[in-house]
């Protein structure tokens, strides 16, 4: 990899971290003030996990050289033997794509997943699904195994630029299985769910929109024409759903919403990655306009079938990666059906999306039941009422009040120790007492 | 000594408090109120669930003055709170048993 290209790749490696903070304030916001933190808290333990597992084994086992199109090899463990531009500056970008795809599926569980199930799903997912998808439709041959070990989708022919099957998909399908085992919130239907923060919400989707630059752009892995023309569609396309989006709502319910505009970016977002460098602009602008639109009208699908997807990881992106991926079958300029292809991509396309989706979702559901049965992934009912930031962090988002939560410092608190000082004075608990006492005698 | 509370629109308070000023009142005390009557709440909408908000935001003001005044305070009161439109609030009177000033000490009238 030249100077340029790896300026580029790098640079895009750090824009697709940045989605994952963005992410986690889209989320956020649209979580409850009781559960803001946890909300986001899932996000961030996805970026400390999946990079441990990535330089431990993650890597190898997704593009390591290997002798089957459906995992990498054992050679790259501890990220040993890559070295170099080309294979560092990869593998470091293609670590955000780990990141960022358990993260999305969090946003199907929000308010009621122990903190410790979550990390044990992370750990397990990411290792049993992501990985192996990864190498499905990443591995073109990496490093060099393009003949036998190539990942069988992209070896197949599916087109698939920056991972709406092995991202969207992926994420999507297993957010659908989690909200089933996990089951809905209390007071789903009934008590308002409605999002704390919409301002977080669109300084998320802004985020998400600037890093996803990176995402799509940087997946030509160089600084060239490629890039450039991911980058272009990437952005006509989510432009156009947050039109789709928008005008839904105008139709159907009377009112554009800032939370409409955030989603139908998303949306936007999401259904072009698959497709940003194989459609011509025109062709972004229709996916786009088309995604926002579909979209909108399937996040009221759980309502209907009775599934609790808190914040619509199956309605943006099981359909709009789904939908992006199948629609290249008619707008690839490559072989797409408007485009005097014949039906054989449209056919590869569909499989591919039925494949990472029905795999994810199967085996989301028997790592998700594994985890509650061996060390729970439900909240105890007590605590989801009082609030998961609280019983899961000990923290609150907001201190909002002029009265704060009232009480006081504890000297000497948990792990760690009374100040030396404050031993010698009797300390803030002993003074309180004191308080107290005088309180009494009064 | 007489406690009169009221409750009205947000928007309105400037107004009240300056006619309750010009009318020589010493004080009172603005909580946020939230409440309804037949004023009924709204609706919001997100991602296409339609949400019905049942209470609407309103500030609660308490004053203590003394007998005599209390209808003329509930009159200033109600005239410059007034919009003629739905959920404009209410303000009632109750007796009031003892006064402190916390500063000094001072009760009841003297404390006013």
């Amino acid at each position: 990899m030249n100077h340029p290209d790896t300026a580029w790749v790098l640079t895009s490696a750090a824009l697709v971290l940045l989605m994952t903070p963005g992410l986690a304030l889209f989320y956020g916001g649209m979580a409850r003030a009781k559960s803001v933190l946890n909300m986001m808290m899932m996000s961030f333990a996805a970026i400390a996990i999946v990079t441990v597992l990535w330089v431990i084994y993650g890597y190898s086992i997704t593009f390591g050289v290997s002798d089957n199109r459906l995992l990498g090899g054992f050679d790259n463990f501890g990220l040993h033997g890559v070295g170099g531009a080309g294979p560092l500056s990869f593998a470091a970008f293609q670590l955000m794509f780990a990141i960022i795809t358990p993260a999305l599926i969090s946003g199907a569980i929000a308010d009621r997943a122990k903190f410790l199930g979550w990390a044990a799903f992370v750990v397990a997912w990411t290792s049993l699904v992501y990985f192996p998808v990864a190498n499905w439709v990443f591995d073109f041959g990496v490093n060099g195994d393009a003949g036998v070990g190539a990942g069988w989708i992209v070896n197949w022919g599916v087109q698939d630029f920056a991972g709406g099957t092995a991202v969207h998909v992926n994420a999507g399908a297993a957010a659908l299985a989690l909200a089933l085992v996990l089951g809905k919130r209390i007071g789903w239907k009934r008590d308002p769910l409605r999002p704390h923060n919409l301002p977080l919400v669109l300084l998320g989707a802004a985020l998400l929109w600037f890093g996803w630059f990176g995402f799509n752009a940087g997946s030509a892995l160089a600084a060239n024409g490629l890039a450039a023309s991911a980058f272009m569609n990437t952005q006509a396309a989510t432009a156009a759903a947050v039109i789709g989006w928008l005008t839904v709502e105008q139709l159907r319910d009377g009112r554009p919403t800032s939370l409409g505009a955030a989603s139908g970016a998303v949306a936007g977002l999401v259904a072009i990655t698959p497709a940003c460098a194989f459609v011509s602009p025109l062709g972004a602008l229709l996916l786009g306009v088309l995604a926002g639109a579909l979209c909108a009208l399937a996040v009221g699908l759980k309502w209907r079938l009775g599934f609790d997807d808190s914040l619509d990881v199956v309605g943006v992106h099981l359909v709009g990666g789904a939908f992006g991926s199948v629609a290249l079958g008619f707008l690839s300029l490559d072989g797409g059906l408007f485009y005097g292809g014949d039906a054989v991509l449209l056919g590869k396309q569909t499989v591919a999306v039925l494949a990472v989706g029905a795999y994810s979702f199967v085996l989301t559901l028997g790592l998700g039941k594994a985890i509650d049965l061996v060390i729970g992934f439900r909240l105890e009912a007590d605590d989801e009422v009082s609030g998961i930031d609280l019983a899961e962090h000990a923290e609150s988002g907001y201190d909002l009040h002029l009265a704060g939560a009232g009480g006081r410092a504890l000297a000497g608190t948990v792990g760690v120790g009374v100040p030396q000082d404050a031993r010698h004075d009797g300390g803030a608990r002993s003074d309180q007492r004191s308080i107290e006492h005088e309180g009494s005698r009064a | 000594m007489r406690m009169v509370t009221a409750v009205i629109k947000p928007h309105k308070l400037e107004e009240v408090r300056e006619a309750l000023q010009l009318f020589g009142a010493t004080g009172m005390t603005v909580t946020e109120a939230s409440g309804y009557g037949r004023q009924k709440g709204h609706t919001e909408v997100y991602r296409g669930a339609e949400y019905d908000v049942a209470l609407v935001p309103k500030l609660r003001l308490e004053l203590l003055v003394e007998d005599a005044d209390a209808s003329d305070v509930v009159d200033v009161l109600v005239k410059s709170a007034q919009t003629g439109k739905i959920g404009d609030g209410k303000v009632w009177v109750v007796p009031v048993d003892t006064v402190v000033r916390v500063r000094t000490g001072e009760r009841d009238e003297a404390a006013l």
